[in-house]
């Protein structure tokens, strides 16, 4: 049988500063090495100062992945050197005086299996290397120190994966998990890395290192049962190594085996002292703790009688969810749900287009009752949502400026129902032989008012005039 | 400083003064590493406050010198390592804010043991200090030049540090007051670590009552330091509240074997005038002290070979270019700059702690930590204090222990227990042997730092030393 561990790195994105320091957690906008200060860059006599809201946002992911927490958390020192690493040592947390980690063994329920978490830890990210010039000759190594020292949480999974679907499907579940938590954004650059480890029936444990996103994550898992698997069908031996995502190629190769032997000293940190989890931050927590994604979707149907599926897309996307919940009352929620998950996902599908969309809760709600006061129809709603994302405009002001005013005026619809039915002669034969094809003429009177017909207007003046 | 603060000599003459005295004598036992030169300047500035009726603080005018292995903003702080050799500190130490705040004068930086690794400050790399009683003999160290300036009138006080015994082994020496507080006592923010989880900065003075005073200046919680604890205490006040009535315990383990009988003589001095102030002295036992040497190098190896492992000059360091070596290649080259004893202890900073043999070394020298912890404060229980020599040994000879490891376990054994378990520990001069000054060390639990400061003021008043020759 084939396992697979994953080891995910999740930046805590959303945090104001550093794991030890009061540089900003959002390197990301700053030019290199600007944002900077003597802890991070670990300078002679500079000292950690834990970041407590870090510990928070850490123990909060452990509570939703129902780990234990610990009565008290330790930090340690993992030493190598590299050029990254402005101390040669990074701090981190191991459990070997018992979990001492922020979240001890926990799972979580992904279409009916169960995955074992088992450990959530809180660590220090190193900075970032940049290669420059082609050859090896006059390759230069850049170090862009911004990002050392920014909080990471590393979650560390059991074995419990049989294939790549089921670790794309964990995937989606967890970086839907981590927004709705409100502690990462995973659609940044660099936000969520991950390592793995796979073993097919017969073989060895195998290490990937180093892959950047979860979309390399599943490839790199593919690729690497595949590898395995033709490996073992020639009665060739795996070995237990280590290889590492080339995201290039996309393809695993063996590390040196120089990596594999590294010996990280690891010790405690003596200059952070034991941190006890308090029993009222742990309450705080819990009670501070956003409806889980599954709570979420099972609300949107048993109350709202919105269909499974839309309730699905709805709730894990936390941008969607965020919209549904600001702008819906009783009457609307369907509606809104509709808009959003039909007309809206196309328009802020991505990061880049929802930082420039103008749209907000409030268009949401004016959408959906200017749809049920029978204002405009469905089709106008839809030609006015890419206006209102882009301009931020009010609905009333796109409305008169496009056009868009529903056409409920019976005789100037009667003309244009009378010119559906004397050029439309066949389907009018059709329609009145079978009333259920009597939508196409609707659609021809809808093609005719750019959308603006009243359909049930429309649908009575056709009934009318074809008995 | 009675002149100072009365007004009959200015700061800036007193200051001058100081100078005149480093530049006087320190060709001889060369204390200090840099001399500041805005010195002068600085005191002018103090004067002028004073002048125009300005609050001025505690400390105005008081000459400071600062071990350099402790930051000071704008200032070369090498820790007597070619390592360090062009670092200029970026900040001030929390100590250094503190003082600063209270009008201190910082008249340089002095020497120490590279990296504060040894007990002679031999190992220097701009070479050594000398003992101002005798310029044959080590001052001790690591701190030796904290101590030998302080000694010589170079200034008031000193700020040092001390891992297993680097404040107070070279007051011994040097016949002056060398305090080692309790665990997070004092910040260590700025000061450049060597084993970070028990050493702390302490400060060496003429007498126990300007301990007190440096204290009650640089101790207290630190947001720059998680370690720090928070316990306000006025070290002054009730300082000569005396040992009336007080159980000491006195450490047999620390006046056995190998004593010097000079020493031990000394300290059975020492005793019979505690119990003359009316304190019970008792012999006791702390087993575990015959694996605390072992435990102390073990650990300080360990947390060093971290420390020290930033030092791969990419950022800061020495004047060495960076640019045509592959990455591994260039650390090994970068670093051939330590030190002899450095590179000893940073080798066996690599092997105690890794993974095959972390058992039989590292976690080992942990558990010696732990169990001599709890075997201190049990006695801690029934005694208010432990006494023993600060260094069982008398002062030596340049090169005479460095090459002979059995006597330098000596010189450390009966400091590095107050490391160990974090306990106060203050070295007071009692005696002098042959023109050399013997200590007196006294230990208390953790936060009796005041307490220990009595005992110590208590025992000092009963001595009287000669004027230092040099
Ligand atoms: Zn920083």
């Amino acid at each position: 049988m084939t396992k697979i561990g994953l080891e995910i790195h999740s930046q805590l994105t959303n945090l104001d500063s550093k794991l030890f320091c009061p540089c900003r957690a959002n390197y990301r906008e700053y030019e290199p090495n600007a944002n900077i200060c003597p802890i991070c860059m670990g300078l002679p006599g500079s000292l950690p100062r834990l970041n407590k809201k870090a510990v928070e946002k850490a123990t909060l992911i452990a509570l939703a992945l129902n780990c234990s927490t610990p009565e008290k958390i330790a930090f340690f020192r993992k030493n190598y050197f590299y050029p990254d690493l402005p101390k040669n040592f990074q701090i981190t947390q191991l459990n070997i005086y018992g979990n001492t980690s922020v979240g001890g063994p926990g799972h979580i329920i992904i279409g009916g299996k169960k995955i074992r978490i088992t450990r959530v830890q809180l660590e220090e990210d190193p900075g970032r290397l940049i290669y420059e010039g082609n050859s090896s000759k006059n390759q230069i190594t850049l170090v862009d120190y911004n990002r050392a020292g920014t909080p990471l949480v590393e979650i560390v999974t059991e074995p419990d994966f049989e294939n790549p679907k089921q670790v794309r499907d964990f995937l989606n579940i967890l970086s839907n998990l981590l927004e709705n938590l409100g502690v990462s954004d995973p659609s940044l650059d660099g936000a969520m890395r991950a390592d793995a480890n796979v073993s097919i029936e017969g073989g060895n444990k195998v290490e990937i290192k180093n892959i950047g996103s979860f979309h390399d994550l599943e490839k790199a898992v593919h690729f690497e049962i595949t590898r395995q698997e033709s490996l073992h069908s020639r009665n060739i031996p795996i070995p237990q190594e280590t290889r590492h995502w080339d995201d290039k190629r996309k393809i695993t190769v063996s590390a040196r085996s120089k990596e594999e032997e590294l010996d990280y000293r690891y010790f405690l940190e003596g200059d952070i002292p034991w941190v006890r989890m308090e029993k009222d931050m742990l309450n705080k927590l819990k009670k501070e703790m956003p409806e889980s994604i599954s709570s979420k979707k099972e609300r949107y149907v048993s109350k709202y009688g919105i269909p499974a599926q839309v309730a699905d897309v709805l709730s894990s996307d936390k941008f969607y969810s965020d919209l549904f919940e600001e702008s819906y009352n009783e009457k609307n929620a369907k509606e809104i749900a509709n808009i959003i998950t039909t007309d809206l996902m196309g328009l802020v599908d991505t990061r880049e287009k929802r930082e420039l969309s103008k749209f907000t809760s409030a268009h949401l709600r004016d959408l959906a009752d200017a749809i049920q006061t029978g204002k405009i129809t469905r089709n106008s709603a839809k030609n006015a949502l890419p206006e209102i994302v882009k301009t931020g405009k009010d609905l009333s002001r796109i409305i008169a400026e496009l056009d868009l005013g529903n056409m409920s005026d019976e005789s100037e619809l009667s003309k244009i129902v009378d010119e559906v039915i004397s050029e439309e002669s066949e389907a009018v034969k059709q329609a009145k032989s079978n009333p259920q094809t009597v939508n196409y003429l609707v659609g021809k009177v809808m093609q005719k008012t750019k959308g603006k017909a009243d359909p049930k207007i429309t649908l009575n003046l056709l009934k009318k005039k074809l008995e | 400083m009675h002149q100072v603060k009365n007004g009959d000599i200015s700061v800036e003459e007193f200051t001058a003064k100081t100078m005149e005295r480093i530049h006087q004598v320190d060709d001889s036992i060369h204390a200090f590493l840099h001399v500041n030169s805005d010195a002068i300047e600085q005191a002018r500035s103090i004067d002028k406050k004073i002048k125009s009726g300005e609050k001025v603080g505690d400390c105005f005018g008081m000459p400071i010198s600062i071990k350099d292995n402790i930051c000071i903003k704008d200032t070369k702080t090498t820790c007597a390592s070619k390592m360090l050799h062009d670092f200029v500190a970026p900040y001030d130490a929390t100590v250094i804010s503190r003082l600063k705040q209270q009008d201190a004068i910082f008249v340089g930086k002095v020497n120490l043991d590279e990296f504060a690794m040894g007990l002679t400050t031999e190992f220097s790399a701009y070479g050594p200090t000398r003992n101002p009683w005798n310029i044959d003999y080590v001052p001790g160290g690591s701190s030796g030049g904290s101590a030998a300036s302080v000694s010589a009138f170079e200034c008031v006080a000193s700020l040092g540090s001390d891992t297993g015994g680097s404040v107070r082994n070279p007051a011994s020496f040097c016949g002056v007051v060398g305090f080692k507080p309790t665990y997070g006592l004092i910040s260590r923010f700025g000061l450049i670590s060597y084993a970070n989880s028990i050493e702390q900065i302490g400060p060496i003075t003429r007498t126990v009552k300007d301990t007190a005073f440096m204290l009650n200046i640089i101790s207290g919680h630190d947001s720059n330091d998680d370690t720090t604890i928070d316990n306000p205490q006025d070290y002054l006040s009730g300082i000569d509240a005396g040992i009336e009535g007080k159980k000491i315990g006195i450490i047999q383990e620390m006046v056995g074997e190998g004593i010097d009988p000079v020493v031990l003589s000394a300290t059975k001095n020492a005793i019979a005038k505690l119990e003359g102030l009316g304190a019970t002295c008792e012999e006791v036992h702390l087993e575990m002290v015959k694996y605390s040497v072992a435990a102390y190098y073990t650990i300080t190896a360990t947390e060093a070979g971290s420390n020290l492992a930033r030092y791969d000059n990419l950022l800061y360091g020495y004047d060495f270019p960076v640019e045509g070596y592959e990455f591994n290649s260039y650390i090994s080259k970068a670093r051939t700059k330590f030190g002899p004893e450095v590179t000893r202890r940073m080798i066996l900073g690599g092997f105690v702690p890794s993974a095959g043999h972390a058992g039989r070394y590292f976690l080992k020298a942990l558990k010696v930590k732990q169990k001599l912890t709890r075997e201190i404060e049990q006695l801690f229980k029934k005694y208010d204090y432990l006494i023993a020599p600060t260094v069982p040994v008398l002062p030596f000879k340049f090169g005479e222990k460095i090459n002979d490891p059995i006597a330098l376990f000596l010189v450390d054994i009966n400091t590095v227990t107050a490391n160990l378990t974090g306990k106060p520990a203050i070295s007071v001069p009692f005696e002098m042997s042959n023109g050399l000054p013997i200590g007196v060390q006294i230990i208390a639990n953790s936060n009796k730092d005041k307490s220990v400061l009595q005992a110590a003021y208590a025992l000092e008043s009963t001595v009287k030393l000669p004027e230092v020759p040099i």
